[in-house]
């Protein structure tokens, strides 16, 4: 008769309350995922154990528990026909109760920290493989995957995969062993009770999961609902202005009534729906209890079972019901589970760069001429459906300064990145001092090469950790040295730490003075090669003479290539290459492809018509 | 919070006040169960009940329970609807808000933050009342019932209760404590994690070229450690909350029927079956209490967060649009001109532009240059009112710009932002976009604009042509192909005046002179206001003007300015050679 209510609150992580009614996502392959997930938690094996052992125990406990419950009622019970009351055996009872109590609770409070403990190490040795796999991966991963997307796998997914793992795992254990235990328990006790039990939980239940394959699907669309809506607000609100200006208001207003509307609607439904869940296990709950009772009293009447099993049959009944509704829940969370950790296992599985293990060839800073060979180089990115660069062959001779120049989209860049090694060539070679990229690691070519891009890349920290970055060894003197020679040392001392002032997004370093300080980090690295792609082209005219200078004088005796869209930066370059569509049409100093007067000449002149 | 929810309206007012109804029905049927229930038991184990009797009572519990379900599923649609709605509606009101806000309160903001607000904010919220609205009606109204349902029966059971809603309290209280604020710090780290990574994906060319990886692998395994550890604190701190929660509920019920034995005990004997009825009754109304305790506690663990994102609403609902409407929709002409404009930030100290007057006249071309910072932008930002002038006027057709109504004043301008705005449509929805008062372009007109803008020959090289669907954020056209689609878009759209704001710069010289010497044969009586930055671009400008830290220092042909203006010299020699500008 012990009726407590035995509804376990839902798990509460740090998030708790608010991560109730998020979607399961599907996963493509559940089963697939769930089996990666447990190799993945090999490590983690003994602890896991332990805690599902302690879920279990404290199951258990939970299935006797009640049992010992109606046995303090019993002896209750006894003392109010007869006059005296057995104390002793009631304290006994109650001793062992609290004592079962305390080690139920022990349990879960065990298992929840050893759980916590596996979920949160997991999700961080996950962060951390997926960072070192972005530095693994070639770039043209990166050309095809936003950064959005690989951001979300890195936060949403495996905070996904932690949390919902710290909740299914221990839930599902407890929740089947009590289910199971619990059934038999029943059968144990009195078969046609435990089928009047189970057939009246059964009919709840069927109700139960109908519902929550339809909110299920309702919760999907949500889901793609809210991500249309967001699509379209990030796009208005990323173009402000031209909506303004082009009246766009109207337009956009009525796809954002539509979209918000489609997403009222399925909130509403998806809503209702898991709102459902619980009243209606309480309901299931309630209608079984009365079963058990009458079916109990028949089977009473005609002496079939004696009243001791009504008692019990109605905590088992409490017992059973509880954890199917759990179970579900649990499936569900999982599945979410398995979904995200899908994505993450995928970003893991993406095919690495090509291993160097077996390069043995050093070129040292030091003994580096500064010669550089293409020979007939052809590349193509893979989903193009010609060669970006087409048989390409030039020569840089040590010293000299090298310009590439051509229209948008002719593959200058992709030039730089083929020299860089970041991306592998198709045919051909690229030599440096005569020895073959392909027989050098990469790590080996990025430190014979200093690069300015065009994007001027500054992370949160220091003027100074910027322009240091990861050179060793560098003394402060070296620092405002170089800050000089850019004319960035004015600059830096105007601001409120000098050289330790934090940089963030939105302060008042423009973008011609952060391009300074990546020219500035740049000159630091001391190498042999120098490349500048655009790197001047967030600077003003002006101040750009004066970074040339700091640059000319930063790649004497150095090999160097310079691709500008100003030809003016470039006019005094040793070698120009003319580039287009992958080819060099033309080459030679200013002097001489202005008297050819072909395509440079076209487009030198093109700068002063109107 | 409360401030937000004055955006239900009266039908959901109306609706939540069906729904306290309804819950109040809801509690009544659920507390009225125990009371049946211990009927039951106390049937059933006396012998030589009727079967009728149990029969009877069981009917009235399936019906209180079948009553309860029913009640507890329509508040649940009431409340989705509510809470939908609620969303739906302050999502309408903040969207139409930003698309309200002037350019520099969406920067202090920032386009992101004002995406999060829009979008997670407002589902954070909707969850709260969604949840919060059932519990917070519930849960006080559960616990004064049966809180009275109890009181009278003993004072020994009043206490051992009292005693474990204290401990939850206690407990609760505790957690919030210690855990509150170290919520705030993991959500700094999460920023944290997100900014390392989003660092390492936007620099990866320089990281590789600089052979730092591993420096980035360091520094972020240090945050990560920082949150692990920090997460881990958390979450084992709750660890406590759901055993203690057990322990509190099996404690009570024992120390119940253990205090309950000694008062049958001690009682009378005609007394003593009324006492144990009372204990069973007791003590399932105790767990009702303490069940209402822990609802309540729930809210009080979901208000903070949700408190945060009404916050962050309600700052962006607050802010007030400084761009106001005028009243002109009529035709007037005359010349573009600002009269002595000067311009700061609100709240800045400096201004950014000083004194600035111009004219252009019908079919002129007038351009802006000068160095990064000088202003140039802001000053043609004031035409189709981005920003309003701090002092002085600027007329468009003779009539200060706000004056007119925003709509109509739109409707004469073309402008071309320096980075391409391309929407997810097609190339022909891009070029057509918008409304200039007279309709749609017809599809030969959007076909002229792309072949002024020099777009024809690869739109025409694309798939399907004019109704190729350019992603959003146009991945699969290049920069120059964008910015081109995006002046053809201000072509189409016939305005009196155009505005070129640094469009030019992301074309190549070759195709940048092509489309201006195009666009000026297309567009003859049109008056055009350019920002460039190359020289070239605007050599051959009506009327150029030079500004320097937000004044004019020079205003002129290309060949006056070379003569008189020092800024100029300097810019033209910066990119030209000495010979070039001579010829």
């Amino acid at each position: 008769m012990a009726n407590i209510n035995e509804t376990r609150a839902p798990r509460r992580g740090p998030r708790g309350p608010m991560g109730g009614g998020a979607p399961a996502e599907k996963a493509k392959d559940f089963k697939g995922a769930i089996k990666r997930l447990f190799s993945e938690l090999k490590d983690f094996r003994i602890l896991i154990a332990i805690a599902l052992i302690l879920a279990m125990l404290g199951s258990i406990l939970s299935i006797i528990a009640p049992n010992k419950l109606s046995e303090l009622t019993d002896e209750i019970q006894k003392g109010l026909m007869q006059p005296v009351m057995n104390m002793d055996a009631i304290k006994s009872i109650a001793l062992t109760l609290a004592g079962f109590y305390i080690a139920s609770a022990l349990f879960t409070f065990i298992e929840s920290l050893a759980m916590t403990d596996v979920a949160n190490k997991f999700a961080k040795r996950l962060r951390t493989r997926i960072t070192e796999k972005i530095n693994k991966l070639p770039l043209k991963y990166f050309d095809k995957h936003s950064t959005g997307d690989i951001l979300s796998r890195v936060t949403n997914d495996i905070d996904t995969i932690a949390q919902s793992m710290n909740q299914s795992l221990g839930t599902l254990v407890s929740s089947v062993t009590l289910f199971l235990g619990s059934i038999i328990m029943m059968f144990y006790t009195n078969w046609i009770m435990a089928i009047t039990a189970i057939v009246s939980s059964l009919l709840g239940f069927i109700l139960m999961f109908v519902i929550l394959g339809k909110s299920q699907k309702y919760f999907v669309a949500r889901q793609e609902e809210l991500g249309r809506l967001n699509g379209h607000i990030e796009e208005i609100y990323s173009s402000l202005n031209v909506v303004k200006v082009y009246n766009g208001t109207k337009q956009s207003d009525e796809k954002f009534d539509k979209l918000n509307r489609d997403v009222y609607d399925a909130n509403r439904k998806s809503q209702f729906l898991s709102g459902l869940m619980q009243p209606i296990m309480n309901f299931i709950g309630n209608f079984s209890y009365v079963m058990v009772c009458i079916v109990g009293a028949l089977l009473t009447m005609n002496n079939i079972i004696s009243f001791g099993v009504i008692v019990a049959f109605i905590t088992y009944v409490r017992l059973f019901t509880n954890p199917l509704s759990q179970i579900a829940q649990s499936m569900t969370s999982l599945q979410t589970t398995a979904a995200a950790s899908e994505r993450v296992f995928e970003f893991v599985d993406e095919e690495e760069m090509p291993s160097e293990a077996n390069i043995t060839k050093v070129l040292k800073k030091e003994d580096v001429k500064g010669e550089v060979d293409f020979e007939n180089v052809v590349f193509q990115y893979d989903d193009n459906d010609k060669p970006t660069i087409n048989n390409f062959s030039a020569k840089a001779l040590p010293g000299k300064k090298i310009a590439i120049v051509g229209p948008t989209g002719a593959g200058k860049t992709t030039l730089v990145n083929l020299l860089m090694k970041f991306y592998d060539i198709n045919s051909g070679d690229i030599k440096i001092d005569g020895v073959s990229t392909k027989e050098l690691t990469r790590e080996n070519i990025h430190e014979l090469f200093t690069m300015v891009l065009q994007d001027t890349w500054l992370f949160n920290g220091t003027v100074k950790e910027n322009i240091v970055y990861n050179n060793e060894n560098v003394t402060d003197e070296q620092i405002v040295n170089v800050c000089k020679q850019v004319g960035l040392d004015h600059f830096i001392r105007t601001l409120p730490q000098s050289y330790n002032t934090v940089l963030s997004d939105n302060d008042s370093v423009s973008a011609g003075q952060r391009q300074l300080l990546t020219i500035a980090r740049g000159i630091l690295q001391q190498t042999p090669f120098l490349i500048l792609d655009e790197a001047t082209s967030n600077v003003d005219t002006r101040t750009e003479e004066l970074v040339q200078k700091a640059m000319d004088k930063l790649s004497e005796g150095k090999t160097s290539f310079i691709i500008a869209h100003r030809l003016s930066t470039i006019k005094n370059a040793d070698l120009i290459l003319v580039v287009r569509d992958g080819n060099i049409v033309e080459q030679g100093n200013h002097e001489q492809l202005m008297k050819l007067n072909g395509f440079y000449a076209d487009l030198y002149n093109s700068q002063f018509e109107l | 919070m409360f401030k937000l929810l004055n955006n239900l309206g009266k039908k959901e007012w109306i609706l939540a006040l069906i729904c306290l109804v309804l819950i109040v029905g809801q509690v009544w049927l659920e507390l009225k169960m125990p009371d049946y229930m211990s009927e039951i038991t106390v049937l059933v184990q006396t012998e030589g009940s009727q079967m009728s009797e149990i029969l009877k009572n069981g009917g009235y519990m399936i019906a209180c329970a079948l009553g309860s379900l029913i009640s507890a599923a329509i508040v649940g649609y009431l409340v989705a609807n509510i809470s939908a709605t609620f969303s739906m509606n302050i999502r309408k009101k903040l969207f139409s808000k930003v698309e309200a806000l002037a350019t520099h309160e969406v920067k202090t903001f920032s386009t992101s933050s004002l995406i999060t607000r829009t979008t997670n904010d407002i589902t954070q919220i909707q969850m709260v009342v969604a949840m919060g609205l059932q519990l917070a009606i519930k849960a006080p109204i559960t616990a004064v019932w049966a809180v009275t349902k109890i009181l009278n029966k003993s004072w020994q059971w009043s206490a051992i209760t009292a005693v474990g809603v204290l401990i939850i309290l206690g407990v609760i209280t505790t957690l919030m404590i210690i855990v509150l604020p170290r919520f705030k710090r993991v959500q700094k780290l999460i920023d944290k994690i997100n900014g390392l990574t989003r660092e390492n994906l936007t620099g990866i060319r320089v990281v590789r070229a600089f052979n730092a990886e591993k420096y980035q692998e360091d520094k972020f395994e240090k945050v990560n450690t920082q949150l692990t550890n920090q997460q881990l604190f958390n979450q084992k701190a709750f660890s406590v909350l759901s055993p203690t929660m057990y322990l509190v509920m099996y404690f009570l019920t024992l120390a119940i029927y253990f205090v309950g034995a000694y008062l049958i005990k001690d009682a009378a004997m005609a007394d003593k079956i009324g006492i144990f009825g009372d204990m069973v009754v007791f003590s399932s109304y105790a767990m009702q209490v303490i069940m209402s305790f822990l609802m309540l506690a729930m809210i009080f663990m979901m208000w903070p967060r949700a408190e945060v994102s009404a916050n962050r609403i309600n700052e962006v609902l607050d802010t007030d649009i400084t761009i106001k409407d005028g009243t002109i929709d009529k035709d007037t002409t005359g010349e573009v001109g600002t009269v002595d404009v000067s311009f700061k930030y609100p709240d800045a100290e400096e201004y950014l532009l000083k004194d600035i007057s111009f004219k252009a006249k019908r079919g002129d071309t007038v351009a802006f240059i000068g160095s990064t910072g000088s202003g140039k932008s802001t000053l043609i930002n004031l035409i189709p009112r981005f920003y309003d002038a701090t002092e002085g006027e600027v007329l468009v057709d003779g009539v200060n710009v706000k004056e007119y109504k925003q709509e109509f004043l739109h409707n004469k301008l073309g402008y071309v932002p320096q980075k391409a705005v391309i929407f997810d449509d097609t190339v022909s929805n891009n070029v057509s976009y918008g409304d200039n008062g007279i309709g749609k372009p017809s599809e030969k007109k959007i076909k002229e604009a792309i072949e002024v803008a020099q777009a024809k020959e690869f739109v025409e090289k694309m798939d399907d042509k004019y109704d190729t669907h350019i992603a959003q954020g146009g991945t699969n056209v290049s920069g120059g192909q964008k910015q081109r689609l995006s002046i053809a878009r201000a072509i189409a759209r016939d305005p009196e005046i155009y505005i070129f704001d640094d469009s030019f710069s992301a074309l190549d010289y070759k195709t940048d002179s092509v489309l201006r010497k195009a666009l000026k044969k297309y567009t003859k009586d049109a008056t055009c206001l350019i920002v460039a930055q190359r020289i070239g671009t605007i050599m051959n400008a009506d009327k150029i003007i030079v500004l320097d830290e937000g004044k004019v220092v020079g205003q002129g042909t290309h060949k006056e300015l070379l003569k008189n203006c020092e800024v100029y010299k300097q810019i033209a020699l910066s990119q030209l050679s000495k010979e070039e500008l001579d010829s």
